[in-house]
């Protein structure tokens, strides 16, 4: 169960049955009943899926059914969730908690205060990620603080806490059995104290300063509290914090499921957690499940670890530049890395690099003053680790840097002993001991090269001219106590390397790196299915990726797993050493893409479409080229080296028009501009151009409606996957559009043109594997937008959509395979319609405006499958998070060329029995129509109730505001803002609008039905 | 820093750093694989003899304190860690590593690939081998290092055993009070230092014991004519069958009075029993071993430190059941006897460093004991 399309989860290979329905309680109802099954497994799947469970049991569906909750039992659930609970189940067993109280309203959380003082946290309770949680400092804070939770909370409860800010925090990740036998997997320090929600933070695993009696009192702890609680089964993880000046522990919370950390130990440790977790909620004991790793030993033990892992998050600030970058007890980051070692310096610096945010080295490589520094070292913020580096550089000292971040000591002498041997890089960059050494410390080559002034391939040249070179170790559970049998590696520049390459034919596919904005599990599914393609064709398969939350990184889904930084030098320490047959570069997104060239250079070949036909996609000139040779139309545009030449070319194509560096893809820092003086706002602001810097000005294509065209080639035959239509028109990131598969409103004739371009393109290019074109349609009008040769996002929905695996098949057809037996598969009708719908980070971000544009911003997807388009977009609706109303009042508001188009919609709700509430203007076009409506004040005439206020007191069911262009859109941003703060659905375009209508039509005839993708795929047999 | 060697006896060598006093050392070379708890591994006399690699690389970054001490000094041969840490940091801190163990005249190496050795250790079996910090070259200290004597056969217990019987009366640790008065002594019992660790002590007096610590050349007589309500045979270095007196002494107790043994305890008690031990290829050492206590299926995550074990099928003849396996290997980690009030464990309930599952056999010795005395 689960809406997610792009995890290898729903793959309709991995279960008997998968539903990709909306995760809600009527929903999986619905499944359950279908179903009839024996047990329900709600600790796997999050936050998500053990709200649902206690939904379900508490709604008493699950006794309806003989439905037996295993792993944990709502009682269980109940104890380790409500604070309450929770709370007076550690005084029975005599731990301390921080002292706290709950609040059901400002008022009562004022009382609490009084006793725990500030600064005090504030906890919403059910929430996921820390969603809602702030610190407050003064009264003014914990107002604003405590409304927020108060909305943020599901059940309209936050916890009032005393500050533990500033103690060091610790994690325990725990495996209880039904026999109760209790083991500790792994520990992690996080080495940004509390305050910091830990998924912000950088962590380390195993823990670092503690005694063993220290340690010894949390096992004690944890398992007492495992207990207690009475998670029955499977992996729980407790975080603690402890006083730095006097050992005091206190417990901080208990998650009673796995959580991201438990991802992370899994990784950290080689011990799958969730799979041994599922294992154990059907009744097997730890001690009769054996450990892949070594084979003999049993998984009743605790992993013994000989190196250190290093976990950084991975931000997303640069898409909201709104958004405060202070880190809290909310969780910010959009991903992750880790990196592994054998020193704790040697890991972070990997991690760092691991960032792919071109970061070389512990600073922030700009000058920096004192009080900036001193300002960096206390607001923790993700410079903050960098800017420790740079006070060391300033000659603050450990105890200076101590005071301002109360980050322990042994870290920051680490981050120190790192800093201070770069001179001596400088110094004597030819001396050998220097150069092993500086390897030993996890230097980048990069980073030598910049200290010394040579090149990266220079540096590199010269250390293999010594023989420094990595050298390989395996993570195998028991610190090589017993032999392992999984190649799991990491690299680092010592005396032996323990795994020889083998001597079979291999193929190294790069991953994906860190989730991020535009680039998340998507890829990872594709780059799991080539891996699992390469099995097939006996192909050993070698993967390198630095994502602990990825199924790339387990280690039986390849032949051999490389936990490495997916840089030049690191990737070339493996192709080096492996000798493959070939790099596949085009299952992980722009990742391997962009080592491509330099790869290629390196002497690297690489499989599937060579770096010169992706160079043809990606350079304008090239590209232009290339669609005039086929007869193909693209948006007339040009390339301006100066603002004049800038206004110039706009004024010639006509505004408005998409603006965008030349330098940056993916959607980065692009703009549609309105006019004139737009256009020099948004180039002073967000993008420098200069001859060595052009920027790309290309004629907007308004009301275009847009297509993405997914399709496999060999280097002649083309196979089209799928044909999607977007629902929101031109001008949304496609990653943020909705979309539908097969297209709902467009013409047969149409979709075969488009089928052709896409099929003229591939051939042209000479695309060997995968390939995506987006396509604008306007005035019957075809316009090539962009080409991708390599997996694009939509890969893993269409497959399932489709049921044939694209990517398993490019990567046959990479290593030389031909489309033949594919090719009757092509343009296969679909009997059902399934509708992509993104999901975005806009809570995390209070203020920041919701408005969707050419830049993307979300930060995952969920499918709706269903017969028909209104009922599949019903469920995409209801499965990205929104309660689609069936009655109440709609909020209308639309800027002026959509007020017309908006009436007719408006007269559908009203024929649907809604009340419509609009701001004047908006209400006196609605009654020239003949409709009756509220009128509401606008926020800023300043009349109150307004809008807020409605939306506030939840008498609004759902907005409609497409915001005015340019300039004037800022005064809606608080309306949309909102909506997400009270999770009231909100469209911004009224493609959207109309869509959501048809949804809310036809959950007024009843709730669609669910049926499995296996059933769906059997229907096209 | 001082250049270091480290050289085994079948001609593996190791180049590093040198790390604490600096000189020479020789023993046999065994890894560790705890995590924590550097500085109770160091001070447990049953290292004695032993060159103690840890597999964990970085060691010391908690420093030492007056409190985490098995003995009254560290008593390994020599160390062996990847990366020392320069730096402590821990409230309860009051020195480094590096000068502890300069302090106490430890010759250790750092900086060498110890996975590597570890790795080495595990597929040739554990082996003799030498630390030096003064050599030049290695080539020298090989011949040397074939010239060690091994463990097999001697008296080590000898070189850690007190001088003459003392009495104990510290309970245990909490964090906030540190070592606490123990509660009012419901037992008389006689401990055999074979190498004993404090915590072992402490979890005696917390259960009401009035531990009498005797040397482990104290003969029955002895031991009964202090009229014990039980006897502990302690954990210790080396061979068990390099004590003979000891197996001696004990086998005149057999059956006489409540006995509990641990380790080299557990060693003893089965060669009294009529049993023989052997060597295992690299030992157990190591904070992670699981344990299945036979009659009730429970595991528990054990501490262990031995380099011998018991072969439970030539005690079972002579009355004696085996009562815990390790899930690793299958070895005996368990015995007792069918009749007698008589057990032992191979492993260590008295963990410092590592799990407190098996705290509870203290607890069983109390309940032998209360029976006897009905």
């Amino acid at each position: 169960m689960n809406s997610n399309p792009a995890t290898i989860m729903t793959d309709p290979e991995l279960a008997n049955r998968t539903y990709i329905e909306p995760l809600t309680p009527e929903f999986v109802a619905k499944i359950i009943e279908r179903e009839r099954p024996q047990a329900l497994l709600p600790t796997l799947g999050g936050q998500t899926g053990l709200n649902v469970a206690v939904a379900l049991a508490e709604a008493g569906t699950l006794d309806r059914f003989g439905v037996e909750l295993i792993g944990a039992k709502l009682e269980a659930i109940r104890k380790a969730e409500d604070r309450a609970l929770f709370k007076q189940a550690m005084e029975r067993i005599g731990l301390a908690l921080p002292r706290s109280g709950h609040a059901r309203s400002l008022d009562e959380a004022r009382t609490i205060v009084a006793t725990v003082g500030y600064p005090a946290i504030i906890r919403p309770s059910f929430t996921l990620g820390g969603t809602g949680g702030s610190i407050a400092y003064n009264p003014d804070e914990l107002e604003s603080a405590v409304r927020w939770g108060l909305q943020m909370s599901p059940v309209g409860t936050v916890l009032v806490e005393e500050s533990v800010i500033g103690w060091k925090e610790f994690e325990l990740e725990v495996m209880r059995d039904l026999a109760d036998n209790v083991v500790i997997i792994c520990s992690i320090e996080n080495v940004d104290p509390m305050g910091v929600h830990t998924g912000d933070s950088v962590t380390v695993a195993p823990a670092q300063t503690l005694t063993d009696k220290e340690y010894q009192l949390m096992r004690d702890a944890a398992i007492a509290i495992i207990r207690e609680i009475g998670v029955e089964t499977g992996g729980s993880n407790i975080q603690f914090a402890v006083n730095p000046a006097d050992g005091r522990l206190v417990v901080i919370e208990m998650n009673p499921r796995v959580s991201r950390s438990s991802a992370l130990a899994s990784k950290a440790t080689g011990f799958p957690i969730a799979k041994i977790a599922a294992k154990l909620a059907v009744g097997y004991t730890l001690d009769e499940i054996r450990n892949d790793i070594t084979r003999e030993t049993p998984a009743s033990f605790e992993p013994a670890i000989d190196y250190c892992v290093v976990k950084f998050p991975r931000w997303a600030f640069e898409k909201f530049p709104e958004a405060d970058r202070t880190l809290t007890t909310q969780m910010k980051s959009v991903g992750e890395v880790m990196a592994i070692g054998r020193t704790f310096k040697e890991a972070l610096q990997k991690s760092i690099r691991s960032l792919e945010e071109d970061r070389w080295a512990l600073t922030l490589g700009r000058p920096l003053a004192d009080d900036e520094l001193r300002r960096l070292l206390s607001v923790p913020t993700p410079d903050r680790i960098f800017a420790i580096g740079d006070a060391y550089r300033a000659g603050f000292t450990t105890e200076q840097i101590r005071s301002l971040t109360h980050i322990d000591p042994w870290f920051l002498e680490n981050i120190r002993e790192v800093v201070e041997f770069e001179p001596q890089i400088v110094a004597a960059a030819t001396d050998p001991e220097v150069l092993r050494r500086a390897k030993q410390l996890g230097f980048a080559d990069r980073r030598i090269a910049d200290l010394t002034g040579a090149t990266e391939m220079a540096v590199r040249a010269r250390r293999l001219a010594h023989g420094i070179r990595a050298t390989f170790k395996t993570v195998d559970t028991c610190a090589a106590e017993f032999v392992a049998h999984t190649p799991y590696l990491y690299s680092t520049y010592e005396e032996e390397d323990e795994a020889p390459p083998t001597a079979r034919p291999k193929v190294v596919i790069l991953g994906s790196g860190p989730n991020r904005i535009g680039q998340g599990v998507e890829f990872d599914y594709c780059c799991v299915h080539a891996a699992f393609a390469l099995r097939d064709l006996g192909v050993e398969a070698i993967m390198v990726n630095c994502n602990p939350e990825t199924v790339s990184t387990d280690y039986d889904t390849s032949d051999r797993l490389y936990f490495e930084p997916l840089t030049l030098e690191d990737v070339l320490n493996i192709v080096e050493r492996e000798r493959p047959l070939g790099v596949v570069v085009q299952f992980g997104g722009q990742t391997p893409l962009k080592l491509a060239v330099p790869l290629r250079d390196a002497g690297v070949p690489i499989l599937g479409t060579s770096p010169d036909a992706i160079d043809r996609a990606e350079d304008r000139q090239r590209f232009n080229a290339l669609i005039a040779e086929l007869g193909l139309h693209q948006a007339a545009g040009a390339t301006a080296r100066s603002l004049d030449e800038a206004r110039v070319i706009a004024v010639k194509i006509g505004y408005p028009v998409l603006v965008r560096p030349s330098y940056v893809l993916g959607g980065r820092a692009m703009r549609i501009v309105h006019d004139d003086q737009d256009l020099g706002e948004f180039m002073h602001e967000a993008v420098q151009v200069s001859p060595e810097h052009p920027v790309l000005i290309d004629k907007f294509l308004d009301d275009a409606i847009e297509i993405d065209v997914d399709a496999v080639a060999d280097g002649t035959r083309v196979l089209v996957g799928g044909v999607m239509e977007h629902i929101e028109k031109a001008g949304i990131h496609s990653g943020d559009a909705a979309c539908a598969l097969p297209p709902y409103s467009l013409g047969e004739d149409e979709v075969q043109a488009l089928r052709g371009q896409t099929r003229a393109l591939a051939q042209a290019l000479g695309v060997i594997g995968l390939i995506n074109v987006q396509f604008a349609i306007r005035n019957d009008t075809i316009y090539v937008l962009e080409v991708n040769p390599r997996a694009s996002r939509t890969v893993p929905f269409v497959s399932k959509a489709i049921g044939l695996p694209l990517a398993k098949i490019a990567m046959r057809v990479a290593l030389g395979e031909t489309l033949e037996a594919w090719l009757r598969w092509d343009g296969r009708d679909l009997p059902h319609i399934a509708v992509k719908e993104s999901v975005f980070p806009f809570v995390k971000f209070p203020g920041v405006d919701t408005v969707l544009g050419p830049e993307m911003k979300s930060t995952g997807e969920v499918m709706g499958l269903d017969h028909d388009f209104r009922k599949a977009y019903l469920k995409s609706q209801v499965a990205s998070g929104l309660l689609m109303p069936t009655l109440g009042k709609i909020f209308v508001s639309v800027r002026p060329r959509d007020q017309r188009a908006v009436a007719p919609l408006a007269r559908r709700l009203i024929d649907l029995g809604f009340t419509i509430v609009a701001t004047p203007g908006t209400a006196r076009i609605l009654g020239r129509y003949g409709m009756s409506v509220e009128t509401i004040h606008k926020v800023a005439e300043g009349y109150r109730p307004n809008v807020i206020d409605l939306m506030k007191r939840r008498e609004i069911a759902l907005v409609i505001n497409t915001p005015a262009d340019g300039r004037a859109r800022k005064d809606s941003t608080i309306i949309r803002s909102t909506a997400v703060a009270q999770d009231i659905p909100h469209y911004t375009t009224l493609d959207g609008a109309q869509a959501a209508i048809g949804a809310i039509e036809t959950l007024l005839k009843g709730e669609p039905l669910v049926q499995s993708l296996q059933e769906y795929h059997a229907d096209l047999r | 820093m001082k250049p270091a060697w480290l050289v085994l006896r079948d001609g593996r060598t190791f180049r590093g750093r040198s790390l604490g006093a600096v000189g020479e050392a020789s023993g046999e070379v065994i890894f560790n694989t705890a995590m924590q708890g550097y500085q109770e591994i160091l001070t447990d006399p049953s290292y004695r003899g032993q060159i103690v690699a840890m597999t964990y690389p970085m060691i010391g970054n908690y420093g030492v304190n007056e409190e985490d001490v098995e003995s009254r000094r560290p008593w390994v041969n020599g160390f062996i860690v990847k990366e020392a840490s320069p730096v402590a940091s821990n409230f309860r801190s009051c020195a480094s590593l590096d000068a502890y163990l300069t302090r106490h005249g430890i010759v250790g190496i750092q900086d060498i690939d110890t996975r590597a050795l570890t790795r080495h250790l595990r597929d040739r079996g554990a082996q003799d081998g030498l630390i030096s910090s003064i050599a030049t070259e290695p080539a020298p200290l090989l011949a040397r290092a074939r010239a060690l004597p091994g463990l097999v056969g001697r008296d080590l217990v000898a070189e850690v055993t007190a001088d003459a019987p003392y009495t104990w009366s510290e309970g245990g640790w909490e964090l906030s009070r540190g070592y606490v008065a123990p509660p009012p002594p419901r037992f008389r019992v006689v401990a055999y230092d074979c190498g004993i660790k404090f915590n072992i002590l402490r979890q005696l007096s917390t259960i009401g014991c009035d531990v009498t610590v005797m040397p482990a050349s104290t003969t029955a007589a002895d031991v009964l004519g202090a009229k014990p309500d039980g006897v502990f045979i302690s954990n210790g270095p080396g061979d068990p069958e390099g004590v003979p007196y000891l197996i001696e002494s004990v086998r005149g107790l057999l059956g006489r009075v409540p006995i509990f043994g641990i380790c080299l305890g557990h060693q003893i008690l089965g060669l009294a029993a009529g049993g023989r031990t052997y060597k295992l290829p690299f030992g157990h050492h190591g904070a992670n071993h699981p344990v299945k206590d036979v009659a009730t299926g429970k595991v528990s995550i054990t501490a262990q430190n031995h380099g011998f074990a018991v072969d439970p099928a030539s005690v079972s003849a002579h009355g004696w059941e085996p009562t815990h396996l390790n899930l690793n290997d299958g070895t005996c980690e368990g015995l007792r006897h069918r009749e007698w009030p008589v057990f032992s464990v191979q492993y260590h309930p008295e963990a410092s460093p590592g799990p407190h599952d098996a705290n509870d056999l203290f607890h069983r010795f109390a309940d032998l004991m209360s029976q006897k005395g009905g």
